[in-house]
């Protein structure tokens, strides 16, 4: 075959810049890459000097997609830092912000950047032509999970109420009796999401995943857990950088993540928690998710879509059941006394786990701070699976192979504002 | 379509919270989309690079040499050009390095430097190109937004108040939380659009909608009643860039 080089517009519906670069010499894949342009803005650095009490505020604005991530993450590390363990109401309303931000996040990827992709339309504005009462709906359960997000948190994009050691205000019960009715219609929607994704038509694939995701007892993990993978890890936060190890790659502003001892690639995000703690959903998620025939592991990337609409209806649901127990944390936090020391934190941000660690001195000033996002880690894995996909769908022409290979990007929700958008795809046949 | 206005929306270094500030109207979004054609959107789907466009709306700050040449060529081709938040009107949380060396920032993030392309300073649109609005907040309010996107549409001034946002405080009805509890508090010195949100949390005011015009901060700044430290690490946040702040922290 000869020399074939091709280069498109940026590829859209990712949140972030990047590029992919695929080459294919006599049909065989060469090499992919997720190149990532999105300029650094050195959080990491700057946050050296800060006060450990400014990590949520400052933390949040990585990323506005998921601000909550960050607040949780970054306060859970400073919270071990300094020896305080919040009360049960405390953990429960932070519990509660999480689901209104996995609702607004997942309901934006299912339905405005990744279903597009499987019935043939570039925009969920396209899709609402045809399509307009799912398009209204999907809006209507976004909105439900960012009128949680108003209540508990303030606001929905950088919530203001999050602070180490709880909240600024606890919401009143008749303030979270607000959201109640919207959140039952989101419930009814988002249990015909998960049917509606199911019937999606959808590109075989198999693959083998190292998932990784934290895992709790008895219920679905969000805000905190013990890490666990497929190979059996069982890890606190202090441990992960024992086990997991960042490189730079020349094409990408975004540091790789990948087990030490071998380099292995892994995945986290929807998937991962899927296949590591399914039997701890709600009964309602539980049973839409057989119905929908995911069976207890999804290895299909392309299938990651139903899984978010399971895990929608898992927020929507655990939102409802804790907003019935909700007792108002009194006080809203508790006092929490800087120490020198170190600590670490994670959650799982929509997208996949999120890891912080911070050193601070005796006054609460940060000495040092690390932070570890989801897309990160997944960046090696999603190159692998892309040259899977390529190796399957060589035959295709370049526009088809093009559109293939967008949607399994985007099926792994990358976050390049949080790695660190203007994703372009190029082909280069040799 | 034609007949419609365009619309694109462009992201430089940002979180991507400001455009999803449009996508969160969740009821205006497809009447919107029916009165526009949203001709460039990466983050929502359309992606049209050529040609002109009706009104641009800006998100994000200059951090490279390439955005520096992409924010003129967005400016060419556009009639209006407006920008949204923190970052794209006074360089964001990310202009922290105009007060470091980037070189050490660099050296603390990355093992290999030399692979990472970027500027010593991080800068706002208006440094690069003539801007015809700024719509302040990190994030911009959503009712703010649609009321710029509705003026330009119509070719009218955006009614964007300039008052603090203690007006706003008093009019929600809260106690001031600097003077019943002593909470330090930047709202004197902020221009209001959130409605009072943080004080209406039982906090003060942590400026996330940027100097107003004609503040004082350094008389603030002595009634804060904080170590010189603090006061710097409170002004020296999103809108760290911004002149008006510039002696307030020395």
């Amino acid at each position: 075959m000869a020399e074939r080089k091709l280069l498109s517009g940026p590829l859209a519906r990712v949140e972030g810049e990047g590029s992919l670069h695929v080459r294919l010499r006599d049909g065989r894949v060469e090499e992919v890459r997720l190149e990532i342009f999105e300029p650094p803005r050195f959080f990491e650095a700057f946050l050296r000097g800060r006060a450990f009490t400014e990590v949520p505020d400052i933390t949040a604005r990585i990323c506005g997609i998921c601000p909550v991530a960050y607040q949780m993450s970054s306060i859970a590390a400073m919270e071990e830092a300094c020896g305080v363990t919040v009360p049960e109401p405390v953990r429960a309303l932070r519990r509660l912000l999480y689901c209104g931000e996995w609702i607004e996040s997942h309901a934006l990827h299912v339905f405005f950047l990744h279903g597009p992709d499987y019935l043939g339309y570039d925009s969920a504005f396209a899709m609402a032509r045809d399509h307009r009462g799912i398009v209204e709906r999907a809006l209507q359960l976004k909105k439900a999970g960012n009128a949680l997000m108003r209540v508990v948190g303030g606001r929905e994009i950088h919530p203001v109420n999050v602070r180490v050691g709880g909240f600024y205000r606890a919401p009143t019960r008749g303030e979270l009796a607000s959201v109640v009715e919207e959140l039952e219609v989101a419930r009814e929607f988002a249990r015909e999401s998960v049917a509606w994704t199911a019937g999606l038509p959808c590109p075989d694939l198999e693959e083998d995943f190292e998932f990784v995701a934290l895992r709790a007892p008895g219920t679905y993990a969000i805000e905190n857990g013990r890490l666990a993978s497929s190979s059996g890890l069982d890890l606190a936060p202090g441990e992960y950088a024992e086990h997991f190890a960042e490189h730079q790659v020349p094409h990408s502003t975004a540091l790789h993540s990948r087990l030490r001892g071998g380099g292995q690639a892994y995945l986290t995000g929807p998937l991962a928690r899927y296949a590591l703690s399914g039997d701890r959903l709600s009964p309602t998620a539980r049973e839409a998710a057989d119905d929908a025939g995911l069976g207890s592991v999804v290895r299909n990337p392309f299938k990651s879509i139903v899984v978010r609409a399971v895990e929608i209806l898992y927020a929507v649901d655990e939102a409802l059941r804790l907003v019935d127990a909700y007792e108002p944390p009194d006080p809203p936090a508790v006092p929490v006394v800087p120490r020198a020391g170190t600590g670490h934190g994670w959650s799982e941000a929509p997208r996949g786990m999120l890891w912080h660690r911070y050193a601070i001195d005796e006054q609460g000033t940060i000495l040092d701070a690390r932070i570890v996002p989801p897309t990160s880690q997944n960046q090696a894995r999603i190159e692998q699976s892309l040259a899977t996909v390529v190796a399957a769908h060589a035959a295709l022409p370049d526009d088809e192979l093009q559109h293939r290979c967008e949607q399994a990007v985007r099926s792994f929700d990358p976050c390049i504002s949080c790695a660190t958008h203007f994703l372009r795809l190029e082909i280069e046949r040799c | 379509m034609s007949a419609h206005r365009s619309l694109a929306v462009w992201k430089f270094a940002s979180c991507d919270g400001c455009q999803l500030s449009l996508l969160d109207c969740e009821d205006e979004l497809l009447p919107l989309a029916g009165e526009l054609e949203i001709a460039h959107f990466p983050e929502a789907g359309p992606t049209r690079v050529e040609g002109s466009y009706d009104l641009s709306i800006v998100e994000g700050s200059i951090t490279t040499a390439e955005d520096a040449r992409r924010i003129r060529e967005i400016r060419a081709a556009s009639g209006r050009l407006i920008t949204i938040g923190a970052c794209a009107a006074a360089g964001g949380i990310q202009a922290l390095r105009n007060f470091a060396e980037v070189e050490d920032f660099m050296a603390i993030v990355y093992a290999s430097p030399e692979y990472v392309s970027t500027l010593a300073t991080s800068t706002p649109a208006s440094a690069h190109v003539a801007v015809d609005f700024e719509l302040q907040g990190c994030p911009p309010d959503k009712r703010q937004l649609l009321e710029v996107i509705n003026a330009f549409l119509h070719e009218r001034r955006p009614a964007i108040s300039d008052h603090s946002v203690c007006v706003e405080c008093k009019r929600a009805g809260n106690v001031c939380v600097m003077v019943a509890h002593g909470t330090p508090c930047l709202g004197p010195v902020t221009p209001a659009g959130c409605g009072g949100l943080c004080p209406s949390y039982h906090r003060g005011c942590f400026c996330c909608f940027g100097p107003m015009e004609a503040p004082n901060p350094v008389a603030l700044g002595h009634h804060l009643g904080l170590e010189e430290v603090d006061v710097v690490r409170l002004f020296r946040t999103f809108y760290a860039g911004a002149p008006a702040f510039g002696e307030s922290h020395g």
